[in-house]
């Protein structure tokens, strides 16, 4: 199975027998390929004695903690060949992930986000409003997080604009004349949830008390990146949406999920506010004591599984969040796949031990 | 001369025993002579006031601070303390302490070794607010209450990141402890002592085991083994100074050896660890990124993630840089004691817990490694001692006088 057959199937049409045997396939190819290009990968899966003829579903194929890329360099493509270097957002002193990509991977990534996108805002490229300042995606070498979200959902844009300057301030003119320009058409906005709470929600809720009403009830907002930041501020999915409802009339709103390390098969949130899994990608949780399958409803450790990464062993990994399988192949908007959705990232663990730990160094 | 202390520092200070009324005679309280009847007296009074509170019964960190403080105990030490040089010896004066964060009882033994040499006390207590600490202090209090002569002797305090109050502590101490590790060590460096004033530091270290699978195999009672080894390593989450996170084995019966050592302590890991979800992926992390880095790797099969063991084709010096904890070893099979030596000569390395006989690392301390403090039985290695770390503790606390 090449990745081409797999983009000619509708992301959300197959039931979870057709999409394990689409899956299994691609990702046993993958497990091998990787496993004969790079020589890290094939280390771990020598230690743990992995046999692959013994794999029969995708639950069998051996999965990396995400954490392992940011601790070493994992590529299964000789460095020339690399034409990106996506890296994760981290605080200073953070260590990133860095993931590589050669051309195949990269398009790829690309390919399948759009088919993906393209299922809840339509396949028409819009007018599109980047909520972010032009400043994310300068440096063209080093992707961050950021910066390749807002690369990859540009291809949206049939016209497009950043709505925040460099200081991360809303440009309330530019904005305007953009909906002057494109009144009448349905517009595409994208951005970081942090972001677009921080800067754009509440500026139009500003600018709304003073008395300048923007509207937004022709658009569509698709916003990732976490929730983590906003929980300090109590606001939540719901919050979130009430209240984008209410100072713009902007209804049409789909949080995602992804991450840099499996960038492309993202995972969009419907109608009935799930996330799903298109048939680029699955999710498998798993229990934290013995990384055994969670059942339907019972939260555990999120795995990821993708068709897409070539250049770099990323096909099945081992996030540090934590979710809940909600249910498969009948959510109510009627995509198939699995639905679910995600509880946060797993807690720090509480250690002790002699030697103070850095959080709570001298003093604290 | 001391630094002069801002009389707002003073107010930033909690004091769990005594009052800030103490602190400006503090340097000029007397030294006494180790061992002084007084303080074990005072000690003893101590023990028997924690052995007798209902609180302190569900920890048995205290239980055990209380039998070491008692007066038998006591006696032990000093006759195995006991210096025949014909010189005098008395307290060096002021004891500084500052101790770690996240351990309960420690501060109490630090105290302890800082009393019995013939010293006033001053100690900062973990800010984390255990239990043991507020029954300690209250044992303290109620006894210093029919002490009064002791109260320059056990100040016990706490107080936040507070360079001005290190300073000024530091500054009429005679000798300081710090505990904590690199990280408070290099804060605390930063107050500067009198010339005269020694420091003793408790750096970051780690720990291993050798375990001879004859020995083990040879053990009637094997759930008492995995009980030992239990509380060298998950009672305090494998991450103390002293819990072992390599098993080095020796002897002949090493793979028999380790099936029903591994069974045993995972079934009482299974019954009493507390688990945290996160610690399946640190342990993950760390397993993958040693095989990646290092061939001939072995994750070991396991029943689940309570226990994750890595079995390493070599000891390599930078082994301990991978180390992990809450349940993650490292094992190796050895042949010769020496092959570890590299390991060893790492400053690092404190202490080696042993099944068998300890002597069995002689040759390899004969080798004039640079680290290695301790070789003790598996399931002493958290017993406190005068000698730690390889500080002779009452000769550190004390000074000699010649008297000709």
């Amino acid at each position: 199975m090449t990745f081409d057959e797999i983009l000619n199937i509708s992301p959300y049409s197959l039931d979870g027998e057709e999409k394990e045997k689409l899956l299994i396939g691609r990702l046993a190819e993958l497990t091998k390929f990787h496993r004969k290009n790079c020589p890290e990968y094939a280390r771990i899966l020598e230690s743990m004695d992995f046999k692959s003829d013994k794999v029969r579903s995708c639950t069998d194929i051996p999965f990396l903690p995400v954490r392992l890329f940011k601790e070493l360099d994992l590529r299964s493509v000789p460095a020339e060949v690399v034409v990106k270097t996506m890296t994760s957002s981290g605080t200073t002193g953070q260590k990133v992930s860095k993931i590589y990509l050669d051309r195949a991977t990269s398009s790829n990534q690309q390919k399948a986000m759009v088919k993906i996108v393209s299922e809840f805002t339509g396949s028409g490229r819009m007018p599109m409003i980047l909520i972010d300042c032009p400043g994310v995606v300068r440096n063209r070498t080093m992707f961050s997080a950021r910066g390749a979200g807002i690369l990859g959902f540009s291809v949206f844009g049939a016209k497009r604009m950043y709505a925040l300057d460099d200081d991360m301030r809303f440009n309330v003119e530019k904005v305007r004349e953009f909906l002057d320009e494109h009144r009448g058409q349905k517009i595409f906005l994208f951005g970081f949830t942090f972001i677009v709470w921080q800067h754009f929600y509440k500026e139009l809720k500003r600018l709304r008390e003073e008395g300048t009403v923007f509207d937004f009830s022709h658009a569509v907002l698709v916003h990732g990146g976490g929730w983590k930041k906003l929980a300090s501020q109590a606001v939540g999915p719901e919050a979130f949406r009430r209240e984008f409802e209410r100072v713009c009339g902007l209804r049409h709103i789909h949080d995602y999920y992804g991450m840099v390390e499996q960038t492309g098969c993202i995972y969009m949130e419907c109608e009935c506010g799930h996330l799903h899994a298109s048939i680029f990608s699955d999710v498998i949780i798993r229990r934290p004591v013995d990384f055994s399958e969670c059942a339907v409803g019972e939260s555990g450790i999120i795995q990821v599984v993708s068709a897409i990464p070539e250049s770099y062993p990323g096909h099945s990994l081992l996030t540090e969040d934590e979710g809940v399988i909600l249910g498969e192949d009948d959510c109510p908007c009627g995509r198939k796949g699995k639905y679910f959705k995600i509880n946060g990232r797993l807690k720090n663990a509480e250690i002790r031990g002699c030697s103070d730990t850095y959080a709570d160094n001298f003093g604290s | 001369m001391p630094t002069i202390l801002d009389p707002d520092a003073l107010e930033r200070i909690t004091y769990l025993t005594g009052s800030a009324s103490i602190v400006p005679g503090l340097s000029s309280t007397p030294a006494r002579v180790p061992f002084d009847d007084g303080v074990v007296d005072f000690l003893n009074e101590v023990s028997r006031e924690l052995m007798r509170d209902r609180a302190a019964k569900a920890y048995p960190d205290l239980i055990t601070f209380g039998f070491w403080i008692r007066k038998s105990s006591v006696r032990k030490l000093k006759e195995r303390f006991k210096v025949d040089d014909g010189a005098l010896r008395l307290g060096r004066g002021l004891v500084f302490h500052v101790a770690p964060s996240n351990v309960p009882v420690n501060f109490a033994y630090s105290l302890a070794a800082g009393l019995l040499s013939g010293n006033a006390n001053v100690v900062r207590v973990p800010s984390r607010d255990f239990p043991q600490v507020e029954i300690l202090a209250d044992v303290f209090r109620k006894v210093l209450a029919d002490h009064e002569e002791m109260k320059p002797y056990v100040l016990l305090l706490r107080y936040g990141r507070d360079k001005d109050i290190n300073d000024w502590f530091s500054s009429i101490a005679d000798v300081r402890i710090v505990w904590g590790g690199d990280r408070t060590i290099a804060e605390l460096r930063k107050s500067e002592l009198p010339p005269r004033s020694g420091e003793i530091t408790f750096a970051d270290r780690y720990s291993l085991a050798v375990i001879d699978s004859d020995s083990y195999l040879a053990i009637g009672d094997k759930a008492k083994v995995a009980e030992d080894f239990y509380n060298d390593t998950l009672s305090f989450d494998q991450n103390a100074c002293t819990s072992p996170r390599i098993i080095v084995w020796t002897g002949k019966q090493i793979e028999r050896a380790k099936k029903i050592f591994w069974e045993k302590e995972h079934e009482l890991a299974a019954k009493k660890y507390a688990f945290q979800a996160i610690q399946s992926v640190d342990k993950l992390t760390k397993s993958y990124l040693i095989a990646a880095v290092e061939p001939g790797v072995k994750i070991e099969a396991r029943p689940d993630n309570r226990i994750v063991r890595v079995t390493v084709p070599k000891i390599t010096n930078y082994l301990m840089d991978y180390r992990g904890s809450g349940g993650y070893f490292y094992e190796y099979n050895c042949e010769d004691i020496l092959e570890i030596r590299e390991l060893c000569g790492d400053k690092r390395c404190q202490t080696i817990a042993y099944i068998g006989d300890g002597k069995a690392v002689l040759p390899l301390i004969r080798t004039g490694i640079k680290g290695i403090d301790r070789v003790v039985p598996m399931g002493k290695t958290m017993d406190f001692d005068l000698i730690w770390d390889g500080y002779n503790l009452p000769a550190l606390l004390s000074r000699a006088i010649v008297l000709a």
